[in-house]
């Protein structure tokens, strides 16, 4: 089965099921050291993104932005980038500051690289000034996300000498997913670089006093030292079809080996990321990861009879999208909608990859997806459960279904930055969740109201 | 020692300290985090609530995709509002122009929702790239026959305000359109309140209580006829001055039709607006239902507020919002909870409204005018706040910083307006600031263990007003 675009290409988008690559491009400098995020154009863009990226981390999130005025847009923004950088580097002392351009900078053509470089040329000392281009319309959040972490890698990396850490280039996944994923890494014995690493930066503790920005994130010194590493994990199916990633720029360049693995969701892909963490340390997977997948098994077994022959609906970021069904698969839902906001040649192939046992002639997946259309396939496939962000909401609530939020934005519950989606303990989580959720609808819409089930 | 960037000093001043105006209404100071938004967002605030239109945002899709049902504003019947619609421009739309994907997506919208009227926003791009939208708007306007109205929103075109006032434009070609027959002598438009949590449906009770007719509220539950017609009104009632006073002052040249400035926030204030709007129309008949509802009201509400009152005395508040009306409101609002405002600040104010804000705030209190993160939070900890009022982008940084905090803007879900409203407020404020929680944030842990312990948190259970009150609560 070939992917439908959702809408033929032309028409308008209701109700996007999608943001703008500024937004993937601020969450990864969140992610370093010491980085402030910036944005080459008008303002607004700047806080939108903010007050998006608030309500789902519920964290400071300071981006700036060079406040284009209606003859910027004629005489061009170089002088505003320019007193615009040397702002944020009085106000947040930074090491670096990652400049995205929004559409407005990018249509009127505005020879960023040049002008950050005179910038440096000019400040010597001043922090480490990464560019990315990032219009909407070239690509979604994620995409926006993908070239950010490119960017980042291809100006830091310089010539170093080998050693035997690695790379872990995880996609955009929640700061609880960023912990565990580390957590698994240093299980093996392996020293890791994660890019970006936000686990900190956008869930941070409580302040004592004000800080110019949230301790954490990867740090300057471990981006030099990725061009040396031993070899590149990047997860998710969908940028790695590109082969214009990070990871594989790192491959070119300094022969740094790739390994493209899909994101560690659910007990296989899981199974394929532990096992890549055993060749590249060569130790055998801890004790306590083997108890950890073996209750995992265990709790399929228990649960399996709530959830067989469930028809279910996700949408969302492609790559979650992809993990999740590859979940759903192995313990029996039958995922009938599989939907994504992006434009990727590789995400249907992807999601029927991960598709053992659905019935594929139930099976609609949607490209380029707007939440409209997604509602209207969803009317018509009928699922029990609804899979993705709080931007699902509206759908569940008409379909009378429950919804399981997962991935982003998540803005009307706490502790969206806290969701686990990622390793046994992620599926573990998140088969609960599933199952509980099943058995609540049967129990709640039960004449009886049986408090055995 | 937090820094404020020397291009911003003259936007801060501290009350008894500075004789000079402070310096407003001008654009943001470029890398500063500014809690501002653009042109295109002001132009959303203010026509979003019509709710039998179609808003289709022209641009590329992040400006409509971060606007989708963010907003508090309630309709009574249809939900078309309540979508995101985007022209979604891609890179060839963007190089060869978005005419045709204009035109098109107007169509196919208009045909599949049935509007009474659209309205097409621009956003920045597309003032870049040139489409004639207003020829794509006329031409569509006449196929369908509806109204298809631009709205020069391009968001560099400056701050919220200058999208308020394309808003107001937009909005005016409406107006005078409609049959204003069975209109009475004692009528009103609100104008400015957006039907946050259903705030238009209390005030509008008020006015009809009181004998008065609401032609329209102007746009809480907003419906295109509504706007047709409302040139009838023989009064414009301008709340929140910075958003709507520019169709006010359209209404009053083309339809000579009176303004007062009202605010409904806060007891004082929402009493002041039923008399304003009586003694305009002096007829004994409404005065009287005026007073005995204002009095009722007032006697409903003010004993209820006492708990609160007691509670919250001595405590401490900073204020941040879009405007400067809805800062005096609240300056007079928390005094009334027995609080002090030692900082106010607005995204959008004029000079002369820092005036007013200046005269009515006490000796020391720090005013600003487009702040931005690193500022508030110098600012909440310099003055020990123990209570922010903001948006939701000013939310996280008096979280991070242990300070209680009370949403007053587009976003809340919870009706503020009226006499009712100000009991509502007072409920938040207290369960924020009276939270147990702050006795284990760092800053108060601290406190609290320094040798001063004069204003440490009142645990509520130790605090016989707050025991009390939470069986008034239950
Ligand atoms: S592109 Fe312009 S209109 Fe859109 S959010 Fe940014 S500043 Fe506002
Ligand atoms: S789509 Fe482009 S113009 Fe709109 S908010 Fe995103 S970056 Fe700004």
């Amino acid at each position: 089965m070939k992917a439908q675009p959702a809408t033929p290409p032309g028409t308008v988008t209701r109700n996007a099921c999608k943001v703008c690559a500024p937004l993937g491009a601020c969450v990864v400098f969140s992610g370093i050291e010491d980085c402030v995020p910036f944005l080459h154009g008008s303002q607004g863009c700047a806080t939108y993104i903010r007050r998006y990226l608030i309500s789902h981390f519920r964290e400071p999130v300071d981006i700036a932005s060079s406040s284009f005025s209606e003859e910027d847009t004629i005489f061009g923004g170089a002088r505003n980038l320019r007193a615009g950088l040397a702002n944020v580097t009085t106000q947040y002392g930074p090491r670096a500051i990652g400049v995205a351009t929004t559409c407005l900078a990018e249509t009127i053509g505005e020879d960023v690289p040049r002008i950050l470089a005179g910038h440096a040329a000019d400040s010597p000392g001043g922090p480490a000034l990464i560019h990315v281009p990032a219009p909407a319309y070239a690509g979604t959040h994620t995409d926006g996300f993908h070239r950010a972490v490119r960017r980042v890698v291809e100006h830091f990396a310089a010539p170093c000498t080998p050693h035997a850490g690695v790379n872990l280039l995880p996609g955009f996944l929640s700061p609880e997913d960023l912990r565990h994923l580390k957590e698994l890494v240093a299980a093996f014995g392996l020293a890791c670089t994660l890019l970006p690493d936000y686990s900190d930066t956008l869930d941070g503790a409580a302040w004592a006093e004000y800080l110019r920005g949230q301790p954490g994130g990867t740090s300057l010194e471990a981006l030099q030292r990725m061009s040396g590493a031993r070899s590149t994990l990047e997860l998710g199916r969908t940028p790695g079809a590109d082969r214009d990633t990070a990871a594989a720029w790192l491959e070119t360049h300094h022969q740094v080996p790739r390994i493209p693995l899909g994101l560690p969701v659910g007990l296989r892909e899981t199974d394929a990321f532990i096992a890549a963490l055993e060749t590249l340390s060569g130790a055998a997977c801890p004790a306590d990861i083997q108890r950890e997948r073996g209750r995992l098994v265990d709790s399929f077994v228990d649960g399996h009879k709530y959830v067989f022959g469930r028809r279910a609906a996700l949408f969302g970021d492609p790559d979650l999208v992809i993990g999740l069904a590859s979940l759903l698969d192995e313990i029996g839902v039958r995922p009938v909608l599989c939907a994504t906001g992006a434009r990727h040649q590789a995400f249907a192939p992807a999601v029927q990859a991960a598709l053992d046992h659905a019935d594929p002639t139930d099976l609609r997946i949607l490209t380029g997806a707007d939440h409209a259309s997604i509602s209207e396939a969803a009317r018509e496939l009928r699922p029990d459960l609804v899979l993705a962000g709080s931007k699902g909401y509206p759908l569940a609530r008409e379909l009378g279904v429950p919804l399981i939020r997962v991935g982003f934005p998540i803005h009307d519950r706490i502790g969206g930055q806290r969701l686990l989606h990622v390793g046994y303990r992620g599926a573990q989580r998140l088969f609960d969740q599933l199952v509980n959720t099943l058995l609540e609808r049967r129990q709640d819409t039960s004449e009886t109201g049986y408090s055995y089930l | 020692m937090i820094q404020v960037l020397e291009q911003r000093r003259a936007q801060i001043h501290r009350k008894g300290e500075t004789a000079t105006p402070l310096r407003c209404d001008r654009r943001s100071v470029a890398g500063s985090v500014t809690q501002r938004a653009c042109a295109f967002c002001g132009s959303r605030v203010v026509l979003y609530p019509i709710a039998d239109a179609l808003h289709l945002v022209h641009g590329p899709i992040g400006c409509a995709a971060y606007n989708w049902d963010i907003r508090g504003a309630l309709s009574s019947g249809p939900q078309l509002h309540r979508n995101s619609f985007s022209t979604d421009l891609q890179e060839m739309e963007v190089i060869y122009g978005g005419e045709r994907k204009l035109k098109q997506a107007l169509e196919e919208l208009i045909d599949r929702y049935r509007p009474k009227a659209a309205f097409v926003y621009s956003t920045c791009i597309v003032g870049v790239i040139g489409d004639d939208v207003e020829a794509v708007c006329r031409q569509v306007a006449r196929a369908k026959g509806i109204d298809v109205i631009p709205v020069a929103s391009e968001g560099f075109r400056g701050t919220k305000k200058t999208g308020y006032q394309a808003a107001c434009e937009a909005a005016f070609k409406l107006v005078g359109t409609g049959d204003t027959t069975g209109i009475g002598a004692c009528s009103v438009n609100i104008l400015g309140d957006f039907n946050i949590a259903g705030e238009s449906w209390i005030i509008r009770r008020y006015f009809e209580e009181a004998g008065m007719e609401v032609v329209a509220t102007i746009t809480g539950d907003g419906r295109v006829d509504d706007l047709r017609r409302c040139h009838g009104a023989r009064l414009n009632l301008v709340q929140c001055s910075g958003s709507m006073t520019h169709l006010a002052k359209l209404l009053e040249t083309a339809h000579g039709i009176p303004m007062r400035r009202v605010s409904f926030f806060g007891l004082e204030d929402t009493a002041a607006a039923l008399y304003e709007a009586a003694n305009f129309f002096n007829d004994s008949a409404v005065l009287e239902r005026t007073r005995d509802l204002v009095g009722r009201e007032v006697g409903r509400v003010y004993p209820a507020l006492k708990k609160y009152r007691e509670a919250l005395a001595g405590k401490r508040a900073a204020l941040y919002v879009g405007g400067a009306f809805k800062a005096f409101s609240l300056v007079k609002a928390l005094k009334l909870l027995g609080m002090t405002t030692v900082l106010a600040g607005t995204q959008t104010g004029s000079p002369e409204d820092y005036e007013l804000l200046r005269e009515i705030c006490d000796d020391g209190t720090v005013i600003v005018d487009d702040s931005n993160p690193v500022e508030l939070a110098k600012f909440i900890l310099e003055l020990d706040v123990d209570l922010f009022i903001g948006g939701v982008k000013e939310r996280p940084i008096a979280y991070k910083l242990g300070v209680g905090f009370c949403d007053h803007n587009h976003e809340r879900k919870i009706p503020l307006a009226g006499f009712e409203g100000m009991l509502h407020f007072a409920r938040e404020v207290h369960a924020t600031v009276l939270s147990p929680v702050w006795q284990f944030v760092p800053r108060r842990s601290r406190r609290s263990s320094a040798s001063t312990p004069s204003r440490e948190i009142i645990s509520p259970s130790k605090n016989p007003a707050a025991v009390e009150e939470r069986k008034g609560l239950a």
